[in-house]
């Protein structure tokens, strides 16, 4: 091949880059292994890691099960291996799989449109306030205290060269957002009331209640929803301009924070201002039914520094899981599997609060699979016990809300089975058991 | 190469290339899930619950939901059928060549597939203990250590989930570090041949755009460069090699003159699949850049996403990488460090898109210092064993020599009306996936062509054989490209159609949509 161009020597390839620049040594990266040993290394690797533990762990992230189907179907090299659908003729396998998607969001969320995905759910609350400032005009965004801790301070790092100004509003005794404060915070210049659904708490809010008051002054409703399985049992928040939903609970692995997939879902006549990917129908030169990459003149690659959004992938593998695991459970077996996991959060939450020293908070509201716990000990020594029984207790609140104590947010799913949960009971119960001191 | 086995037209018959890669064959009609549903079919089967059954109505009171609406309701075969039925509508990798410029479109080893999904590291909550954490926690440290090495870099986040996500890290990055000295300045370079995620960017970060022309080889003007730069220089966000695939060979005086007024040089990575193991943006004045592991370092693009974007740096910029960052105790364990004062903050929630770093570092592992060093190699001469067979046959706008990526330019075939998309089309029919269409934007009717390591000679000679042949038939036979592709499904969509009347959902009353 060389020969084939004309030159001697691979180096004379490289010319153009200047010679006092050119690197002359090896990099010093391990060498290359064989395939067994990249197996061995990451097997190493993945036994240093929690196994064989029970988890309450939630917080945004959700352990559910994942079908088997899911990963025979996304593992084909036709979905795996193919680019952003540009060319319509010979990527209508992905495209009309977005465009199934995009139809499923917008039945569980009740929005008009959805987009075809953002990168996950925290950098979606953050586009999608940046949309309501778009079609509002205004620069004024409140935040209910009871969002996703991170979520908030993605957003609050997206705003801070925008020109914007972020209010943060408290929670009330039932741990919900404070709704007289937010009444009081919402004026003529508020772009948005950003909230989430189950709230950080595991409670669900008054949408409602919430959107009366936000439209009263012309702001936007923002429904950030981080446990998206909730919405086989939980009304979907249809009184909310926008919402944006991280999918993670169907059919994505946790994967130690990521990938995930985040999407954005609002009402027809923001469309405009929506940012990302959007696949639509239209019709070949023959008259057949095909999909395309839809109104990207909004998008960088053609407005540049005017786009509504410098995004310019989405997370169409993992949306395509996402796709694939609402058609297996249905329109039945999502609701049949919400419900499992309301009784077992039930379960769970009463399990636990019976444990003397131990006080189920926010009862006044309903929950769906989590719940917060505040105890007598600090999280660091209940932790501490858990573990020593291969339990994973609830996430320690304090970092995030110090006000509320020694508390701690736990998740229960159709993963966690009764005998999980009275073992973590038992193990709460028994504070008698002198701590170990082999660490 | 030649095109001796082509049937030569005669003077009845207007050319018509052999698409020797590719035979027709049957594929399955199907049509959308929502179609297929009908009630009480379902596809899975739940385990029998535990614990009491609860009234959900009673539980959640006015919050309850009763209806899911029209969610689809099929059994598992038919869930198989429809996925795979779609998969065969698509092009990928894992059928040829995928010769998407910039994109670098290379093989995606099944080898990342299999650890990225063993169970410690799939199952892993962000959330879980630290000291039950410890083997994912080493992976981030040590793709790490390995993308600051192979940049020549100090520091590093690889908390971006993609490219553009990258780049506002790296503005960010950049505007934190001159407001520390005081002025976070106004302005930032862009050359017209940049993609358009980096003005978007610099908008979005606060900054005006400023766009900076190329010169007549296409590359940065430095003269014009040295006039514009001023004290309200923030930034030039550079793409190196550029998106014609040309080394700025005098990126150091670049880096210079932007330094000398206190502004930085930021690296857009795109293009770093023509570099690794070569040359090191750190050693020839980059400041900080973003790579995107779902180009370079092999992670698969599963159809536009998920993909990953580290940020890597200047020690002068790593105080204010986005929490958490992971280091290393003394006692050799690893922790998250929250507590960093002058931190921009977080881009993302967690730590970015983790099971992409496992598949990253399984390939950087695969391929040690001499395979990252021959890949690179291997790129750069399948790309120029193209431009050298295709020259002669598709006008080449800026002779300067190229790395990984060859811009030719559709102003030979568009005389006969024949324009780089629709070559693209006619290229489908060919068996390949189109190269990048009109960009970049330099380069009236551009044909942006990155064939990358992963091919081999034979599949790079079918691909030239499909182009000369494609050259022919717009002389010969334009109107057979104009109304391309003729092997696919469907053809040609409407999409200005589309843009118009948008139809962004199945309805149940739209079903006579099509």
């Amino acid at each position: 091949m060389l020969q084939a161009i004309g030159l001697g020597s691979i180096d004379e390839l490289f010319s153009t880059i200047p010679a006092e620049y050119r690197l002359e040594h090896d990099l010093k990266i391990p060498c290359a292994m064989s395939e067994q040993e990249i197996l061995a290394h990451f097997h190493a690797a993945a036994d240093r890691n929690a196994n064989g533990y029970a988890s309450f762990l939630g917080a945004g992230v959700y352990r559910h099960y994942r079908p088997v189907v899911i990963d025979a179907m996304v593992q084909r090299g036709e979905f795996l291996t193919s680019y952003t659908p540009y060319q319509a003729e010979i990527t209508q396998g992905t495209l009309q799989a977005i465009f199934e998607f995009q139809t499923m969001i917008c039945e569980l969320t009740g929005m008009d449109i959805a987009n075809a995905s953002m990168y996950d759910g925290s950098t979606g609350a953050a586009e999608a306030m940046m949309m309501a400032v778009r079609v509002t005009g205004r620069d004024h965004v409140l935040v209910a205290k009871t969002v996703h801790p991170e979520y908030r301070e993605v957003m609050a790092t997206y705003a801070q060269h925008q020109g914007l100004t972020k209010q943060v509003v408290g929670y009330g005794e039932d741990g919900r957002i404070d709704r007289q404060k937010l009444e009081a915070a919402i004026t003529e210049q508020t772009a948005c009331v950003l909230i989430q659904l189950p709230n950080f708490f595991g409670t669900i809010e008054d949408v409602e209640a919430i959107a009366a008051l936000a439209h009263a002054k012309g702001a936007l409703l923002i429904v950030s929803i981080a446990e998206a399985l909730s919405l086989g049992i939980v009304k979907p928040p249809v009184e909310a301009d926008i919402v944006s939903l991280e999918a993670q609970s169907f059919g994505v692995a946790p994967s130690f924070g990521g990938p995930y997939c985040g999407v954005i879902a609002c009402k027809e006549k923001f469309l405009r201002q929506m940012p990302g990917r959007l696949a639509g129908a239209t019709k070949d030169k023959d008259g057949r039914r095909g999909f395309v990459l839809t109104l990207s003149t909004r998008e960088q690659h053609i407005r540049r520094e005017k786009a509504t959004s410098n995004i310019c992938t989405n997370q169409a593998l993992v949306a395509l899981m996402t796709c694939i695991y609402i058609t297996i459970y249905g329109k039945q077996g999502l609701k049949e599997l919400a419900e499992q996991n309301l009784a077992k959060a039930h379960y769970a939450a009463h399990a636990l609060a019976v444990v003397p020293g131990s006080k189920l908070l926010f009862t006044a509201a309903p929950r769906f699979n989590e719940f917060v716990l505040q105890s007598t000990e600090t999280p660091h020594q209940m932790h501490h016990r858990l573990l020593g029984q291969k339990i994973i207790g609830g996430v320690s609140l304090a970092k995030w809300y110090p006000e509320l104590g020694n508390a701690t947010l736990w998740c229960a799913t159709e993963m966690n089975t009764r005998e999980q949960i009275d073992g973590a009971a038992r193990v709460l119960a028994q504070k008698e058991i002198p701590m170990l001191t082999h660490v | 190469m030649t095109t001796e086995n082509t049937p030569v037209s005669t003077d009845s018959t207007p050319f018509v290339g052999n698409t020797r890669k590719v035979s027709q064959h049957v594929n399955q009609n199907e049509g959308l899930i929502f179609e297929k549903s009908s009630p009480g079919k379902k596809a899975y089967r739940l385990a029998p619950l535990d614990v009491p059954e609860v009234d959900a109505a009673k539980l959640l009171g006015a919050a309850v939901r009763t209806d899911l609406g029209a969610l689809p309701e099929v059994s598992e075969i038919e869930i198989i059928r429809h996925f795979t039925r779609l998969s065969t509508w698509n092009y990928a990798i894992d059928l040829g060549m995928y010769p998407l410029g910039s994109c670098t479109m290379k093989y995606n080893p099944r080898v990342n597939e299999a650890v990225a999904r063993l169970e410690g590291l799939a199952d892993a909550h962000p959330y879980q203990p630290e000291v039950l954490s410890q083997g994912a926690m080493r992976i981030l440290l040590q793709l790490q250590q390995c993308l600051t090495e192979i940049t020549g870099m100090d520091a590093i986040t690889l908390q971006p989930a993609a490219g553009a996500h990258g780049e506002f890290t790296g503005i960010l990055l950049a505007r934190a570090y001159h407001e520390s000295k005081g002025n976070p300045r106004k302005k930032i370079f862009i050359p017209d041949s940049a993609h358009g995620t980096n003005p978007a960017t610099a908008a979005i970060c606060g900054y005006q755009v400023e766009n900076l022309k190329s010169n007549a080889q296409g590359m940065v003007d430095v003269a014009q460069l040295e006039k514009m730069v001023c004290d309200d220089t923030a930034a030039l966000m550079l793409t190196n090699p550029s998106t014609i695939g040309v080394f700025e060979s005098e990126i150091h005086k670049i880096a210079n003159i932007l330094h000398a007024k206190g502004a930085l040089l930021y690296m857009d990575g795109a293009n770093m699949n023509a570099l690794v193991g070569k040359t090191r943006p750190g050693d020839f004045g980059v400041d900080v850049m973003h790579l995107n592991l779902h180009k370079t370092f092999s992670t698969p693009h599963g159809g536009g996403g998920p993909g990953s974007g580290p940020v890597v740096c200047k020690k002068i910029l790593e105080p204010f990488l986005p929490v958490p960052v992971v280091v290393e105790n003394s006692n050799g364990t690893l922790h998250f460090e929250y507590n960093r004062s002058q931190s921009v903050g977080r881009v993302r929630a967690f730590y970015g898109n983790f099971g992409m770093f496992v598949r990253a570092l399984a390939y950087i592992l695969a391929n040690g210092p001499d395979g990252l060093r021959q890949t690179t190699e291997d790129a750069v001469l399948n790309a120029n064993y193209i431009r050298k067979n295709l020259e002669d046959v598709y006008d080449l706008p800026y002779t300067t020599p190229t790395l990984h990526e060859v811009v030719f330019s559709d102003r030979r075939q568009a005389r006969n009306g024949v324009k780089t998309g629709d070559i693209a089309k006619r290229l489908i029919d060919y068996g390949f996936h189109p190269y990048t269409v009109s960009f970049p934007m330099i380069v009236p009717g551009a044909l942006m062509i990155e064939p990358t390591e992963s091919e081999s000679k034979e599949e790079l000679d079918l691909f030239i054989d499909a182009m000369r042949q494609i050259a022919r038939e717009a002389e010969e036979n334009p109107s057979l490209i104009l109304n391309a592709p003729h092997s696919t499904r469907i053809s040609r969509l409407d999409e200005v159609g589309a843009a118009r009347r948008p139809v962004l959902r199945w309805k149940p009353e739209a079903l006579e949509m099509a």
